[in-house]
């Protein structure tokens, strides 16, 4: 039997699909409702309410934590400070990436981070390879749950339950109480959009709900499966390990790895060329930087309109537009004078439905990746293999300033 | 006597249709201003604060219609353009019986089977047979109709290519429009379905907004027409604009300034000015005056060839067929902030079933002896509404913890027999609450505040002739290659260089922005642009 998550007598209860999927061994609902739509919008409209439980969850503490964080992960701990996060990554000793997460630091000295996937041991191990002996890693994952509140309202629940709001910035960490439970709580979210994420000991798992839905109610807070999640991230050009790419860890070749530029994620390494820091794959990164060796690079896609709406209509059936997200890989061919020639794919596609496009995650080789550089789309149109015009743009393809305003007592009015 | 500005492009009313055009001009580099008599753009299509925290829909209320070219081509969602999903259509029944309809077909089977199981493979049926006649008209929406009385050969061509499109049309689909055109409502769902609260909730499309009952031979065009429409790409479905109908036009307003236009409010137009057979500018009501080649009136055919300009100045028989245009509003709005959610009986606390229409019209009976007391001149004693209360979609519609309520009733006929709408007006909003209050039990004690919107009112505030919320009926004399009238169907006028764009023109009524985009195609396209 799959394991449960802390809240998941309430999931039960509000799944009116019955349909439960595998999240790393827990049972998640993909959605809840019979709307996918109604809870895709709660994310832009109002605001939704995500169970991020199965989420691995590891926490460093020790004089030494900070140096194992240096020498592991890609970007400057030492950035980190009490009461920040960081979204970051980590590579191998080849500059291949292993994992994503985000990592903070809860209390002095003290960090917790995410992981998709187990990585205990080879923390450990790092560690030991160290020499370091003043840390204490442990995998806290069962320790909590995580509720995920994220929306143009999330401020204004917060805000009812919370003295905190006002003064966490985007990527601040906070320890506080909801209904005189201890919770954490932080700015960020993997929708893109204004919204927190919560640290809640299971035993106040029900509490800490039910008081999230209480203080939402007026604001339509609208719980969410994992699929109007996912369809969001790509709006908000966030990367899905398994889908977008794949962990160094169990590949068998270079080309099923990625390293942290071809990943679009070089902005983790700014200021590089300033610091000394000794993380697990830096040779690798500088010399793939120094010698242009990228093989490809991760970008956003953007489908013409019309000749999508044409490529389907000449067909003879209607384009389709409602809740269409696929992590099928697409192929992507250049355009020219030959024919289906080769050039990459999109691993995540999603016809928005915020934005009225459809949109892509893609990886193309570098000469391609230009902002406005034109590609072929395979679609298939009745089961035949189509092309449609994209055109490389700008990631993250929606932005909204209340992602990351400072948001006074006045409220999250825009 | 100041200089006049001047223009290269007047448009004449801030509606959507006028906003619309206006966009498309301005982003052709046309030197465009919108000119809007009332404070707010929109003309029908507005959001107002009327007590603080409660947002009113005070006339249209949900969008199906509108053109999706528009939105990519006016770069909307920039501006603010959202529309969020109707999750369910709510059609109560009497003694406790209801439909639910909702995002997953095999649940909308089942729900309809509780009643019949033919009529829920039926219902399968019917929709998809909607979805393709849909999509088969969709390429005449989008274009300029061919000009049936013109012998010039591109329209002679048009003329023929449309005779040919429509016999080659999928014959499933040929007949359902056949049938459209010529049969009433209540006759086509004969076809297909047996039980009277299915019927019914498909009918009352066919009736929206038009003076006929759902036996008579117009319902089966009205049905037809709200059909074209879409919701993300989902043939037939509608959707709430964030913030109302007022949040898509204000977006719109954003659009055509960006493109360089401008628009302005509190400006009403009180005369189109022409020399010569060739328009010169407006005269506001203020007095002054605005000088440009090219100006499109926004306003209803009505307006738009007798009072802007002096109908003896125009052909006679483009006259009198603007005279006889029906016109004949029927349609009221009671529109209510509520301290909470009412209740059905058997589903309380369900307040996902208010997230998208509500329609109140249990039978074909119901619907139609509402109508028969509108031809005895009287507004309807047990009216069909169509409510949406939008709150529960948008959060920001309403204070929390209250709501807002948009109804729409049918039928409120302009022209009272034996009484005025003055008089008449309290007694309407009192019918409608206690027929809300017939289905919903205590729903009187829920309301805060009521927004009364007759006819007239209809006529008076946004300039509709007679309230008719389409700027003239969707009746087959005044659609398509008649609208609004026969070899005037391309939006010129007599007049060179004054255009119309409203919803009086090709493809009509409803928050489509077709006319608007079709009228700058024309008017570009005479500019040699």
């Amino acid at each position: 039997m799959p394991l449960t998550t802390p809240f998941h007598s309430r999931l039960e209860e509000i799944n009116q699909t019955g349909i439960w999927r595998h999240w790393s061994g827990y049972l998640v609902a993909p959605q809840y409702q019979y709307s996918l739509s109604n809870e895709y919008y709660s994310v832009r409209n109002s605001v939704s309410l995500l169970d991020t439980s199965p989420l691995f969850k590891y926490s460093f503490t020790g004089i030494d934590a900070k140096v194992l964080l240096e020498r592991i992960l890609l970007r400057d701990i030492g950035h980190c400070e009490v009461g920040k996060a960081h979204y970051t990554c980590w590579c191998d000793d080849r500059g291949f990436v292993l994992q994503d997460g985000v990592v903070m630091q809860v209390n002095s000295g003290e960090f917790w981070l995410t992981a998709a996937e187990p990585t205990l041991r080879y923390f450990r191990g790092v560690a030991k390879e160290m020499g370091l002996s003043e840390v204490i890693i442990e995998d806290v994952s069962s320790d909590f749950g995580i509720l995920s509140l994220q929306g143009p309202q999330a401020y204004n629940v917060i805000r009812e339950l919370t003295g905190v709001s006002g003064t966490l910035s985007y990527f601040d960490v906070v320890q506080t109480e909801i209904v005189g439970c201890s919770v954490t709580v932080s700015r960020t979210g993997y929708t893109g959009d204004l919204g927190y994420e919560i640290w809640i000991r299971p035993d106040d798992a029900m509490r800490v709900w039910d008081a999230l839905i209480g203080a939402g109610e007026d604001f339509n807070i609208t719980p969410i499966g994992t699929t109007a999640l996912k369809m969001v991230r790509v709006e908000a050009g966030l990367l899905l390990m398994g889908t977008d790419f794949y962990t160094s860890r169990f590949a068998w070749v270079d080309s099923q790895r990625e390293t942290p530029h071809e990943l679009g994620w070089g902005w983790m390494l700014k200021g590089l060329e300033n610091d000394g820091r000794d993380f697990i794959g830096r040779g690798a990164v500088e010399k793939e930087l120094e010698m242009g060796r990228s093989r490809w690079k991760t970008v956003g896609l953007t489908v013409d309109w019309q000749e999508y709406e044409f490529t389907y209509t000449e067909a003879g059936i209607l384009p389709p537009h409602h809740e269409v997200y696929s992590e099928s890989t697409m192929s992507i061919y250049r355009r020219g004078s030959k024919d289906w020639d080769y050039a990459g794919y999109a691993s995540s596609f999603l016809v928005s439905s915020l934005l009225k496009k459809p949109i892509a995650i893609a990886k193309l080789p570098v000469d391609l990746t230009a902002i406005g550089s034109e590609v072929n789309l395979e679609i298939p149109v009745i089961r035949e293999p189509k092309n449609v015009l994209a055109r490389v743009s700008k990631m993250p393809f929606f932005n909204p300033p209340r992602k990351t305003e400072s948001l006074g007592e006045m409220g999250a009015h825009e | 006597m100041n200089r006049s500005e001047s223009y290269d492009v007047i448009v004449v009313g801030g509606g959507h249709n006028g906003l619309v055009n206006a966009a498309y001009l301005a982003k052709s580099g046309l030197k465009t201003i919108v000119l809007e008599r009332r404070y707010l753009v929109g003309g029908a299509a507005i959001t107002e604060e009327l007590i603080p925290g409660f947002k009113f829909t005070t006339f249209s209320y949900a969008i199906s219609l509108l053109r999706p070219e528009i939105v990519q081509e006016l770069d909307l969602v920039k501006h603010g353009f959202m529309v969020l999903p109707m999750v369910n259509t709510f059609q109560p029944g009497y003694h406790g019986e209801h439909l639910i309809l909702g995002s997953d077909p095999d649940v909308n089977y089942h729900e309809i089977a509780r009643h019949s199981i033919e009529d829920a493979e039926a219902a399968q049926d019917l929709d998809h047979l909607i979805s393709r006649m849909a999509r088969a008209i969709k390429p005449w929406m989008d274009r300029i109709p061919p000009n049936r009385l013109s012998s010039d050969p591109v329209e002679v061509n048009a003329l023929n290519e449309l005779k040919v499109y429509l016999e080659d049309l999928d014959p499933e689909v040929l007949d359902l429009i056949e049938k459209c055109t010529t049969c009433s409502i209540a006759e086509i769902l004969e076809g297909y379905f047996e039980t009277d609260l299915i019927k019914a909730m498909y009918a009352s499309s066919g009736i929206i907004g038009s003076r006929c009952g759902p036996r008579d031979r117009e319902s089966g065009l009205v049905w037809l027409f709200h059909k074209l429409g879409e919701y993300d790409g989902l043939p037939g479905s509608w959707g709430f604009h964030k913030g109302g109908n007022g949040g898509f036009t204000q977006a719109l307003a954003r659009s055509v300034e960006d493109f360089g236009g401008k628009v302005r409010t509190n400006a009403g137009v009180d005369k189109v000015l022409y020399e010569d057979g060739k328009v010169s500018g407006v005269l506001l009501q203020d007095g002054s005056i605005l000088k440009a080649n090219v100006v499109v009136s926004a306003l209803d055919p009505r307006q738009t060839f007798t009072r802007l300009v002096e109908p003896g100045d125009l052909p006679k028989d483009l006259v009198d067929c603007i005279e006889n245009l029906k016109f004949q509003g029927t349609a009221a709005k009671v529109n209510f902030a509520l301290s909470s959610i009412p209740t059905f009986p058997g589903l309380e606390g369900r307040e996902e079933i208010y997230k998208g229409f509500t329609n109140i019209g249990p039978s074909i009976d119901y619907l139609q002896e509402a109508f028969e007391d509108c031809e005895n001149g009287k507004f309807s004693r047990r009216p069909f509404l169509d409510c949406c209360i939008q709150s529960t979609i948008d959060p920001e519609m309403s204070p929390p913890g209250n709501h807002i309520m948009s109804c729409f009733v049918m039928y409120a006929p302009y022209h009272l027999k034996q009484s005025d709408w003055k008089s008449e007006r309290e007694n309407l909003a009192d019918t409608v609450e206690s027929t809300l209050t017939e289905f919903f039990p205590g729903f009187s004690d829920l309301v805060l505040h009521r927004e009364i919107v007759t006819p007239q009112d209809i006529e008076e505030i946004v300039g509709l002739s007679e309230g008719n919320i389409f700027a003239g009926e969707l009746f087959k004399s005044q659609l398509f290659l008649d609208r609004p009238a026969p070899g005037w169907n391309q939006y010129r006028t007599p007049i060179e260089g004054y255009y119309q764009c409203g919803s009086g023109t090709h493809p009509g009524g409803c928050v489509s922005g077709g006319p608007g985009r079709l009228a700058a195609q024309q008017i570009l396209s005479d500019k040699g642009l």
